[in-house]
């Protein structure tokens, strides 16, 4: 099952590898992970997708929480939650291209945020599989160039995850 | 008036005086000149040059497993960093406190490929309970606190502190904090009051209980609520490797060693067993073997570990307490003791009578009329002659084996082996950092000729450190262990098993300034442990000639279960 975790850690050198490390030495896998200092500058927070049975992803969490750089872990799907993910597209936009990219822009509430005369770049947010819509939906000559940041995850409601 | 400042060396010294430590286990080196010209001027504490790197860090091991104190080495950069590093991940599988002071190439270097830079956190990264790179000499002494903090508490584990030379250079005022709180590292230490009441009310409708102790007991200080706790109940107890000595081994309660080469009543009760109490260990591989086999039995398992990883990770535990062992038995004690209520003593009684059964297969038998040396014999003599007294180190292979079941441990910390890396090399460092913690403890090294020659340098050490250490070397002219293996499992070829070019291991020690002896007839192996424990100011190597086709039985081979040993 997928599962998304939550972390806050020290924001210290060394904490996302050992993170890292913990993941290829036990052999879990990790689907995306994302991670950027919080209103708290001492403080980071991660976002770490991965896939594993209900035993696995307990032994993470509790492997997770055994490293002394990590001050908390919440399995996010635990309860009801919400992520996004942000995709930027270059896509062709030349001859019948340039309507149909805008097209396909709008329809999926996407920005286009950089213009070329042979190219758009098309902002995307949503979940992993709204973004995955998104690209199955265009013509796949037309794409030229896909970044994806991977999933960020909140706990919906008042539910929060603080120290 | 501006208070005075001391160089990054000069606390690194302070700290570990103000730390309480007595002695630290090194090597010198370039990274680390500035450490030891500190330490040459200072007498709070003793420093025992070792002759490698990876003795150093056994040794500070040893010296942790034997008090409960945690252990501290020190080395320089680069190779002295890599050395250390077996011994590093020794300590870790086995979960000892230490810290281990590695220096680093000064910090504008690093990154360069620097003379003797390597990625000493990088490199030990997977194998401490955490480490440290000092980049700023304000940040030591509340980092060296920390480390000696975060390796003593909760699960012990080694931590590492890299500091590069021109942190040990720089000055700042220093201040050693009283303590330390860290809002990412608060391990829990009591256990849940609920889920104790439910264990307790589980081992009182136990029909066939078991009382299986680990490496935790020890090195929680349990043993003594442990065995107070076993007697109220009438429990049988077995012990892992790890454990011995947590549970007296001549109670009658004990059933001996569990697992690979555990006792037929230990393992057979552990497989049918109906309620089992798991207190400190881990059920790993060499234990319960393959755990779908040891599953093919119901039983409700009570597992109380201070890590709650260790929790429900190879089997399925039904009543999971994470917390201090000591103190969650003594909880169960009280309850018990209020309680009033008793376990259903007619059932115990026909469990009982079922082990026995199996104890009268008598599993650790041999022939005691041979004339060859037995090196179990050579073990239960050393026993006798110590008066189960002795501080035994040992190595990997079989006379691991045969010292964890044929001395019966009944304190805990006289026991010190390398359990979960199995790291050949060990014991004569281990006995040094045992022999410098307890300098009136009889030590004994029991060791094979393989394991002896992986730091046999330390001979020297013995030396200078004059560590009157007894060497018991279970010599059989085989890698013992690989021997047995290839002899059930490989049709008895012996690929690279046998050592020829042994040395002369009496003139060796002699070399070095010991007391050697070879002893070849049964006969005599009485006599020779006894002269040589009579030789209590110096180091003896007795040297063995033991039968070189003796195998350890009982023998569960890997993968299989429990109930599928091998027997003589
Ligand atoms: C550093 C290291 N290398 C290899 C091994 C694999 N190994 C386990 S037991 C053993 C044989 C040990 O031989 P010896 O020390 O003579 O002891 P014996 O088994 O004969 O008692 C070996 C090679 C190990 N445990 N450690």
């Amino acid at each position: 099952m997928r599962h998304i975790l939550s972390l806050l850690m020290e924001n210290e050198a060394g904490a996302l590898s050992r993170i890292a490390g913990l993941f290829s030495a036990r052999g879990y896998n990790i689907e995306s992970l994302t991670v950027a200092p919080t209103e708290d500058a001492t403080l980071s927070r991660m976002t770490i997708v991965t896939r594993g049975s209900n035993e696995v992803v307990e032994q993470i969490t509790k492997q997770l929480n055994k490293l002394v750089d990590i001050v908390k872990v919440q399995d996010l799907t635990d309860g009801s939650h919400i992520e996004r993910e942000l995709m930027l597209v270059k896509v062709r936009a030349s001859g019948e291209y340039r309507e149909e990219m805008k097209r396909m822009a709008d329809i999926f509430r996407g920005r286009i945020i950089d213009v070329t005369e042979k190219t758009y770049t098309i902002e995307l947010t949503g979940t992993g599989s709204k973004l995955d819509a998104f690209l199955e939906a265009l013509d796949s000559a037309a794409i030229l160039e896909t970044v994806r940041t991977g999933a960020s995850g909140i706990g919906r409601g008042e539910r929060i995850m603080k120290i | 008036m501006a208070e005075t400042e001391l160089t990054g060396a000069e606390i690194v010294v302070r700290c570990l005086q103000a730390e309480g430590v007595k002695h630290v286990f090194g090597y010198p080196g370039g990274a680390v000149l500035n450490i030891y010209d500190e330490i040459y001027k200072q007498e709070h504490f003793e420093h025992i040059l070792v002759r490698h790197e990876q003795a150093a860090v056994h040794a500070a091991d040893a010296y942790a497993r034997s008090t409960g104190q945690v252990g501290v080495a020190l080395v320089t950069s680069g190779p002295g960093a890599t050395n250390a590093v077996t011994g590093i991940a020794t300590a870790y599988m086995d979960s000892i406190p230490m810290v281990v002071i590695t220096g680093q190439v000064p910090t504008a270097a690093i990154g360069m490929d620097a003379f003797q830079e390597v990625d000493t956190i990088g490199i030990t990264r997977p194998c401490v309970k955490h480490n440290f790179l000092v980049k700023d000499v304000r940040e030591l002494a509340d980092t060296i606190k920390k480390a000696f903090y975060i390796a003593a508490t909760g699960r012990p584990g080694p931590v590492v502190v890299d500091i590069p030379k021109d942190v040990t250079q720089h000055a700042c005022v220093f201040q050693y904090p009283d303590q330390i709180s860290m809002r990412s590292y608060n391990p829990t230490s009591k256990g849940h009051g609920g889920q104790i009441k439910r264990a307790v009310q589980m081992l009182m409708e136990a029909k066939r209980p078991v009382i299986y102790t680990g490496g935790g007991v020890v090195l929680g200080d349990a043993a003594e609520q442990v065995t107070a706790l076993g007697r109220l109940l009438g429990f049988p107890v077995t012990s892992t490797l790890m454990g011995l000595g947590g549970y007296p081994a001549p109670d009658p309660l004990f059933l001996g060693m569990l697992g690979m080469h555990g006792t037929i009543e230990a393992n057979m009760a552990m497989q049918h067993c109906d309620v089992l109490l798991a207190v400190g260990a881990r059920f790993d591989d060499r234990v319960i073997g393959n755990p779908k086999h040891f599953g093919s039995e119901a039983r409700r398992i009570i597992h109380i570990d201070v890590d709650p990883s260790s929790i429900s990770k190879r089997v399925k535990v039904d009543v999971p307490i994470v917390g201090d062992v000591s103190k969650v038995m003594e909880e169960f004690i009280r309850l018990i003791q209020g309680g009033g209520d008793k376990p259903d003593q007619a059932a115990l009684k026909a469990w009982w009578a079922q082990i026995e059964l199996w104890r009268s297969q008598d599993c650790l038998k041999y022939d005691r009329a041979s004339a060859v040396i037995k090196p179990q014999y050579v073990v239960e003599k050393l026993y006798e002659v110590t008066g189960g007294n002795a501080f035994v180190t040992s190595d990997v292979g079989q006379h691991q084996m045969w010292a964890a079941q044929y001395y019966k441990f009944d304190k805990p910390r006289r026991w010190i082996n390398s359990g979960g890396l199995g790291t050949m090399g060990f014991g004569l460092p281990a006995a040094m950092g045992v022999q410098m913690a307890h300098p009136d403890a009889m030590v004994a090294c029991v060791t094979g000729e393989g394991s002896i020659q992986m730091n046999i340098q330390e001979l020297a050490t013995c030396t200078q450190s004059k560590l009157p250490i007894k060497i018991i070397l279970l010599n059989n002219g085989y890698l013992g262990m690989v021997r047995q293996w290839q002899e059930f499992f490989y049709e008895e070829r012996y690929a690279e098993s046998y050592m020829t070019s042994l040395p002369d291991f009496v003139k060796l020690a002699e070399s070095y300034g010991h007391v050697g002896m070879r002893i070849e007839k049964p006969a005599d192996v009485e006599g020779a442990l006894k002269e040589a424990f009579a030789l209590k100011d110096r180091l003896v190597f007795l040297d063995f000639l033991t039968d070189p086709r003796e195998n350890v039985y009982p023998m569960i081979p890997a993968g299989k279960g429990l109930s599928e040993m091998i027997l003589v």
